[in-house]
């Protein structure tokens, strides 16, 4: 009964284009934030905010990326590890080789230059669509994940490829504490979610969706094709890279290029699989379940089925789960969890008198 | 110049090792438009579940036999719980669908016959012939050559199958056009799990022969990886492709490994096949037995 | 309907001539249209009349002939950029966004006239915020023009096929094109929605005075509504003129009825 919106009358287009038109979903959405910056660091644990929180953030962010590109402007990517690699490695060496280079601007530019990578391995796509493209992104993968680990000017020469981020530090604070990191890390990610919510929904958006939707009917009604789709991937490869980024400098501290590898993108694409293909409330709910299954079934495994299940036979039921996962969601919601939640909302709206 | 014509040989020789996988994906994207990633999981799921009946003491043939079993078993199941429930979907999402069932088919494998590296023993040597090692001085690996031999025979026999028999034409029907098979009453369910049947008959084959070259283990999911260039060059859609494709890119991978591998630190058959075939599209976008496709609006 | 004066020759074809590898899709057509006319193609299925109109707009390429649109020789040209000319069109089989609303779709067909770039988009304040809004104005008032009020917020897969017709008619209108291509609008349709669509064709042609050039296999509506009708047959121009004239046409009444041999 709560959730209604008799009553709320838009006199104006400015009140209809709002991003939550509906009065309920705004206190909603400013509880959500005041939870996200002021309970989390007050209350969490420790290992809830290293462990959990930071990289839900941080894959967050990478698959708001991959979903520009794949959900909204329609061009599938296997490649989207390889954007945070070049985001991580490009922050690094920029910090490393400029004196005084401050954190946030090496972030940008981290993400500048996967996104000018994003471009190079996007022209492929004005030429080649579907799975030939997809296929076609591989080569990203392959290629900057290879030429990251051989080329050790990348990682200053340490061994295979290894970096260790320096310490994150704006305006002489050092964020260095848990507390710290998170809300560092939550304050980009929310930031760079409202303009992403912000593009997609003006016309930039809705020239990807046309593009997605029908390339050919686009094109007539006047929309650049090329550089609608190049857009598309820079911008999806910037949000890659800053959250790769993020990944190194935030969450581990440490990486290597190989950490960026194949499966690291498809952890990506199944989050946008399961949250939603063309949401962004979907990004952050993909990334909240594939971060979270894991721990959920290593929990399972070890406290009730302790004992029963040998570690090989734990670790590849958990293959398995997660592979019939993707496939339980593709059936029964291929709009992913965002639909979901958008049903429940419909149904709210009309309770209890459902008809 | 020997050595260079012992390097492309060796590299065609194995193309042909590329193109048993490719096939696998070519036959099961032309009857159903799925693009199945899950094909390399297949392949390690075949040689697997082989090794494992033949450790149990149970005989060639007849593991050969049984494994054939689990793989028409893993078809039908396939079609069944997944592309079935799936029909009206559009293909990415299938393909998606797929890359699940890698995951899944990976671990069921690992489960039901462990994780760990076994070999495999089909009595043919990885060794050079000796007569045309005398004879030229150029070292061709018997291994090597039956595998182009049972490649020759499989690629005969798909497409003796294919081109004669009912449920060839069935199937080339459906592949052409999924509304128009169904309304002249072949029956799409069955034609799937045919193919899909066939298909994981050609990855036991290919896990068979990748697996007595480099071992039965995890690395075998990788030959996915290792057909999908062949795919973009050969197209989706040709048998013939899939063939030309692996021989190609299978020859310039190791000429490439070999004469500019040494340049740039090595290592570059991960991406030199991608590349290649990529810079191929760009040229000729429908691939090399691809039909142009004009937009119709 | 004798409101508007219609005008010079605005667009020009002369000896065109389109082929895809060895098929003749088009041979040798010349015709023109005037401005503030309704144009109509006309002819049996497979005579080229899409292909026609995928000339116009830069969708084909033809091998030969001459296209002078404004008194301007064309190049060359690629599909968007007609739309900048002010070229707009709707298709055959209706090519609507499946994934976007109503009104997003609308939206679209304003997207030449939108002059801020991404970034001012994604901050979204000053002029991203302020264009959205007029141009948010323009489509409401498409939007009443066409009388789909009501399903402005619904996605368009989930609208019936009349409707859907209207809605790819007001995204071509949203762009306030001084050209309107229309690729068979009332294709199954029924009587009620066929005249509906006929008011909508007439008041566009009326109230904004944008030249109209239309495929139509309803000859009662070609008859009715059109000033000129050109009629193909087999990719070649058999007749051209008011409808009067090509009613009385020998050789299009043969292509229309067949001819005793």
């Amino acid at each position: 009964m709560l959730y209604r919106e008799a009553g709320q009358f838009k006199a104006t287009y400015a009140a209809d284009q709002q991003i939550f038109p509906i009065r309920q979903d705004r206190i909603g959405i400013q509880l959500l934030l005041a939870l996200a910056f002021v309970a989390v660091p007050l209350f969490a644990s420790e290992y809830w905010l290293k462990a959990i929180m930071v990289p839900f953030l941080v894959f967050s962010l990478a698959a708001l990326g991959l979903n520009i590109l794949t959900g909204y402007a329609g061009q599938l990517s296997l490649g989207s590890a390889a954007f945070m690699a070049v985001g991580a490695f490009a922050s690094y060496n920029f910090m490393l080789r400029v004196d005084g280079m401050p954190l946030l601007v090496a972030f940008a530019l981290g993400g500048l230059a996967a996104a000018l990578v994003g471009i190079v391995f996007g022209l492929p796509s004005l030429r080649i669509k579907g799975f030939y493209l997809a296929v076609a992104t591989l080569a990203a993968q392959f290629f900057i994940v290879w030429l990251l680990t051989k080329v050790s000017w990348f990682s200053n020469d340490s061994s295979s490829g290894v970096i260790t981020a320096q310490a994150m530090v704006i305006l002489g604070y050092e964020f260095a504490s848990p507390q710290a990191k998170y809300l560092l890390v939550l304050g980009l990610v929310a930031t760079m979610a409202l303009m992403a919510k912000n593009m997609v929904r003006s016309s930039v958006g809705r020239a990807w969706m046309a593009v997605r939707d029908m390339d050919v009917a686009a094109e007539v009604i006047g929309i650049r094709i090329m550089h609608t789709k190049l857009l598309a991937f820079a911008v999806s490869s910037f949000y890659c890279g800053v959250a790769g980024a993020l990944y190194a400098f935030a969450y581990l501290g440490t990486v290597e290029p190989e950490g960026f590898n194949l499966d690291l993108s498809f952890k990506i694409l199944f989050m946008i699989i399961i949250g939603g293909v063309g949401s962004i409330s979907g990004a952050f709910l993909g990334s909240a379940f594939i971060v979270l299954l894991p721990i959920f079934l290593d929990v399972l495994v070890q406290d009730v089925f302790a004992g029963l299940l040998s570690p090989t036979i734990a670790s590849n039921m958990q293959l398995m789960v997660f592979g019939g996962l993707i496939i339980f969601f593709l059936i029964v919601e291929p709009h992913g969890l965002a639909r979901l939640w958008q049903i429940a909302k419909e149904k709210l709206r009309l309770w209890p008198f459902p008809h | 110049m020997q050595f260079f014509l012992e390097v492309l040989i060796g590299g065609l020789l194995s193309g042909v090792m590329y193109s048993f996988v490719a096939l696998g994906f070519v036959l099961i994207y032309k009857a159903s438009g799925v693009f199945n990633f899950a094909q390399g999981a297949m392949v390690f799921f075949a040689a697997l579940t082989f090794v494992g009946i033949l450790e149990m003491g149970v005989p060639f043939w007849l593991a050969l036999v049984l494994a054939f079993g689990a793989m028409v078993l893993l078809g039908i199941g396939t079609e069944r719980i997944v592309l079935r429930p799936m029909v009206n979907q559009p293909p990415i999402a299938l393909f998606m669908a797929t890359i699940g069932l890698t995951f899944f088919v990976e671990g069921l494998a690992q489960a039901m016959w462990g994780a760990s590296v076994r070999g495999l023993e089909l009595g043919i040597q990885d060794e050079p012939i000796e007569w045309m090692m005398e004879a030229t001085g150029i070292g061709v690996s018997k291994f090597d050559l039956f595998a182009a031999g049972v490649a020759a025979v499989l690629v005969t026999a798909l497409a003796l199958f294919f081109q004669y028999t009912r449920v060839g034409r069935a199937l080339r029907a459906v592949a052409d056009d999924h509304q128009a098979a169904l309304s002249i009453g072949i029956p799409l369910q069955t034609i799937w799990r045919i193919v899909w049947a066939v298909a994981g008959f050609v990855a036991l084959v290919a896990g068979l022969i990748w697996g007595a070259r480099n071992g039965v283990q995890f690395a075998l999911t990788f030959t996915a990886l290792k057909a999908l260039p062949v795919l973009i060059l050969g197209g989706f859609t040709s048998v013939p492709g899939a063939i030309v494709g692996g021989l190609i890119i299978g020859s310039s991978e190791k000429l490439a490994e070999v004469y500019l591998g040494a340049y740039v630190g090595g290592g570059i058959d991960s991406w030199f096949p991608y590349v290649m075939a990529l810079a191929f599209l760009l040229i000729r976008p429908e691939g090399l037995f691809g039909e142009k496709h004009i937009d119709r609006v | 309907m004798n409101g508007r004066q219609i005008g010079d020759v605005i667009l020009d074809l002369q000896n065109i001539s389109l082929r895809f590898g060895g098929v003749k899709a088009l041979t040798n057509i010349s015709f023109d249209v005037r401005e503030h006319e309704i144009r109509a193609i006309i002819g049996p299925n497979g005579a080229g009349k899409s292909s026609m109109l995928n000339v116009i707009n830069g969708v084909y390429h033809p091998q030969e002939g001459r296209i002078v649109f404004h008194g301007e020789e064309r190049r060359r040209m690629e599909p968007h950029m007609a739309a900048m000319q002010g070229i707009a069109r709707t298709f055959q089989n209706i090519a609507l966004f499946k994934g976007m609303s109503v009104l997003d779709n609308i939206m679209t067909g304003r997207i030449t006239k939108m002059k801020s770039n991404f970034i001012e988009q994604a901050i979204h304040i000053g002029r991203a915020q302020r264009e959205e809004l007029e141009h948010r104005k323009k489509v409401e008032e498409v939007i009443d023009f066409l009388e789909i009020q009501h399903i402005r917020k619904t996605p368009v897969g989930r609208l019936p096929y009349g409707l859907q017709k209207r809605v790819e008619l007001a995204r071509a209108l949203a762009a306030e094109p001084s050209m309107l291509l229309l690729d068979e609008p009332m294709a199954g349709m029924n009587v009620e929605e066929k005249q509906d669509m006929c008011r909508f064709i007439l008041d566009v042609n009326d109230q904004l005075g944008t030249t109209i050039v239309l495929i139509e296999h309803d000859m009662g509506v070609v008859m009715d509504i059109s000033d000129r009708v050109v009629v193909l047959d087999y990719g070649k121009k058999i007749g051209d003129g008011t409808p009067d004239d090509v009613r009385n046409n020998e050789e299009v009444i043969s292509a229309y009825l067949g001819v005793a041999h």
